[in-house]
């Protein structure tokens, strides 16, 4: 069933395990939500279990995951995975510290998208956006 | 359109079989209106109406969503299947909204409950419409309670009343205020009365305020039943068993007897009272579309002679 042009992105935000650094989030969250997408918020300490759940129940059309503990090698490739595994066909994107070098492998591993420091509102929708347009083609 | 009623039986008889990933479609197809929400309500519709439907509502940061955790939670430890539809505010500026409320329903969530976020998305009626539909998808898949918390504000507050058969009202002990404009309403549509942070200075005047409230309403007869009081502190799990029993006793009075039928009947008719404005305000949005000002004619003249022949119509 085509999805209405008209009806807003909804995005499922989440912070894995561990990592406390959700100040990025929290701004990607307002920046998301002023370029008029509805954000679901995780937040902390989520497990990829839950981001599944959450995708399915919330019918989300994209996954946005915060990194700054030097684990997106292993966690962002699980994600997919397991959103692959669950018969959900939704974009990952990532932000936080992901350094140049681990871009390759990420998009290797589907990786729709990866912002870092610095990135403007600007730049945050359009990535999400993008990665939505993509998977809808 | 005839794939996509394929598609719609598909996911109807997925849902049927415990599917919730098509449960989470069917949800997102209502919310968004339009001819394929029409078509899930004519799916779900005679499937529907076996579930108990609660309404939390109150001001923000009152502790709604700690509240419909827990009770979610505790739902879906013992023998229910509860399901969850938690509402904030689309910003006015941009449509965008945060919707934060999953993150106090991870353990109900965990624990097997359905929680699903929607934001107010301003359109007129827009949640008028989309509730009460969201609500059957729910309850035709066998969820129960269905449990729907959201911001009191006004026109929303009202809408989402109009769609339960509970509705519990959060205050805490600072509510006096925010809350004394809108007195009336709060007390014509709650059932029960939380007095949430009773960890907090003031949360026994804010009972005692209520009580007198209540005792007022009660003297000039505006409410029928006296709504109970039950004082918790949901961050602590106090006297979230008192909660529990109080809406389960609201249950039992309503489906024991005939009030049932009396509430669902009012929920009916607010239904069709909100898809008939909505279908006028389509027409009437129409009719203003290709309307020239006629500087002879006054606006209220005009509009009844539109109306006149908008009447006269076959088909909307
Ligand atoms: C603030 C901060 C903290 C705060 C966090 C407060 C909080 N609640 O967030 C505190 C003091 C708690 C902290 C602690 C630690 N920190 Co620290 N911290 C930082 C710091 C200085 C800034 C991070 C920040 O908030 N930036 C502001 C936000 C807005 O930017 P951002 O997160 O990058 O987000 C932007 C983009 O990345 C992108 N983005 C981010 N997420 C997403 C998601 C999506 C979907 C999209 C599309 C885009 C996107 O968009 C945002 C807007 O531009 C960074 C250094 C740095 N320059 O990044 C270190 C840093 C992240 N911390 C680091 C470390 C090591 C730690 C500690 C382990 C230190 C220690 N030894 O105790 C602890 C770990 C705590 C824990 N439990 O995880 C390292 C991480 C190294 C690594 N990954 O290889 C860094 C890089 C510092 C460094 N150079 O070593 N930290
Ligand atoms: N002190 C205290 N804080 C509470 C209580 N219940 C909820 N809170 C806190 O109040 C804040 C708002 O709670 P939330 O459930 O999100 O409120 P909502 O906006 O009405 O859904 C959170 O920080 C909660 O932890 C309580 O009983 N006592
Ligand atoms: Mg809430």
């Amino acid at each position: 069933m085509s999805k209405k042009e008209n009806a807003p992105i909804r995005i499922v935000l989440a912070k894995l395990g561990l990592d406390g650094h959700d100040r990025g989030l929290k701004v990607v969250a307002r920046m998301l939500r002023d370029s008029g997408m509805e954000v679901v918020y995780l937040g902390l300490r989520q497990t990829t279990e839950m981001v599944v759940t959450a995708v399915e129940q919330e019918d989300a059309d994209a996954v946005g995951i915060s990194m700054h503990n030097a684990g997106h090698l292993t966690l962002a490739p699980r994600i997919v995975k397991a959103l692959e595994d669950a018969g959900l066909d939704v974009p990952v994107v990532v932000g936080g510290i992901v350094p140049e070098s681990d871009l390759e492998a990420m998009a290797e591993a589907g990786v729709a998208g990866v912002l870092g420091p610095g990135s403007s509102a600007e730049d945050v929708a359009t990535c999400v956006r993008e990665a939505v347009a993509a998977r809808g083609e | 359109m005839a794939s996509e009623d394929s598609t719609l039986i598909s996911l109807v008889e997925k849902a049927s079989e415990g599917d919730r990933r098509s449960v989470g479609r069917l949800l997102t197809l209502v919310e968004r209106g339009g001819y394929s929400a029409e078509q899930v309500a004519e799916a779900t519709y005679t499937l529907s109406g076996n579930s108990h439907v609660i309404g939390i509502t109150g001001a923000p940061g009152a502790g709604k969503s700690t509240l419909t955790a827990c009770l979610a939670r505790d739902l879906a430890v013992s023998e229910y299947k509860p399901a969850v539809l938690a509402v904030d505010p689309s910003s006015p500026l941009t449509g965008g909204a945060i919707l934060g409320d999953r993150v106090r329903m991870e353990e109900a969530s965990e624990a097997g409950a359905f929680i699903r976020s929607m934001a107010t998305r301003g359109h007129a009626g827009g949640l008028a419409l989309a509730v009460p539909g969201m609500v059957r998808v729910f309850d035709a898949f066998g969820f129960n309670p269905i449990i729907i918390e959201t911001v009191g504000v006004g026109q929303v507050e009202v809408d989402v009343a109009s769609a339960a058969d509970t509705v519990v009202v959060v205050v805490t002990s600072g509510w006096g205020d925010a809350v004394q404009a809108n007195k009336a309403g709060l007390l014509e549509i709650a059932d029960l009365f939380v007095v949430n942070k009773a960890d907090r200075p003031g949360a026994s005047d804010a009972r005692r305020d209520l009580e007198l409230m209540i005792d007022l309403s009660q003297i000039t007869g505006q409410a029928t039943r006296r709504p109970d009081i039950v004082m918790t502190t949901a961050t602590e799990g106090e006297g979230l068993d008192e909660f529990t029993k109080a809406i389960f006793e609201h249950r039992e009075l309503l489906f024991g007897g005939e009030q049932i039928s009396i509430r669902r009947s009012k929920r009916w008719k607010a239904e069709v009272r909100s898809r008939l404005d909505y279908l006028l305000s389509e027409v009437a949005k129409e009719s203003i579309e290709n309307l020239e000002e006629k500087k002879s004619s006054s606006p209220g003249s005009v509009a009844r002679e539109i109306a006149e022949n908008l009447l006269k119509k076959d088909e909307l």
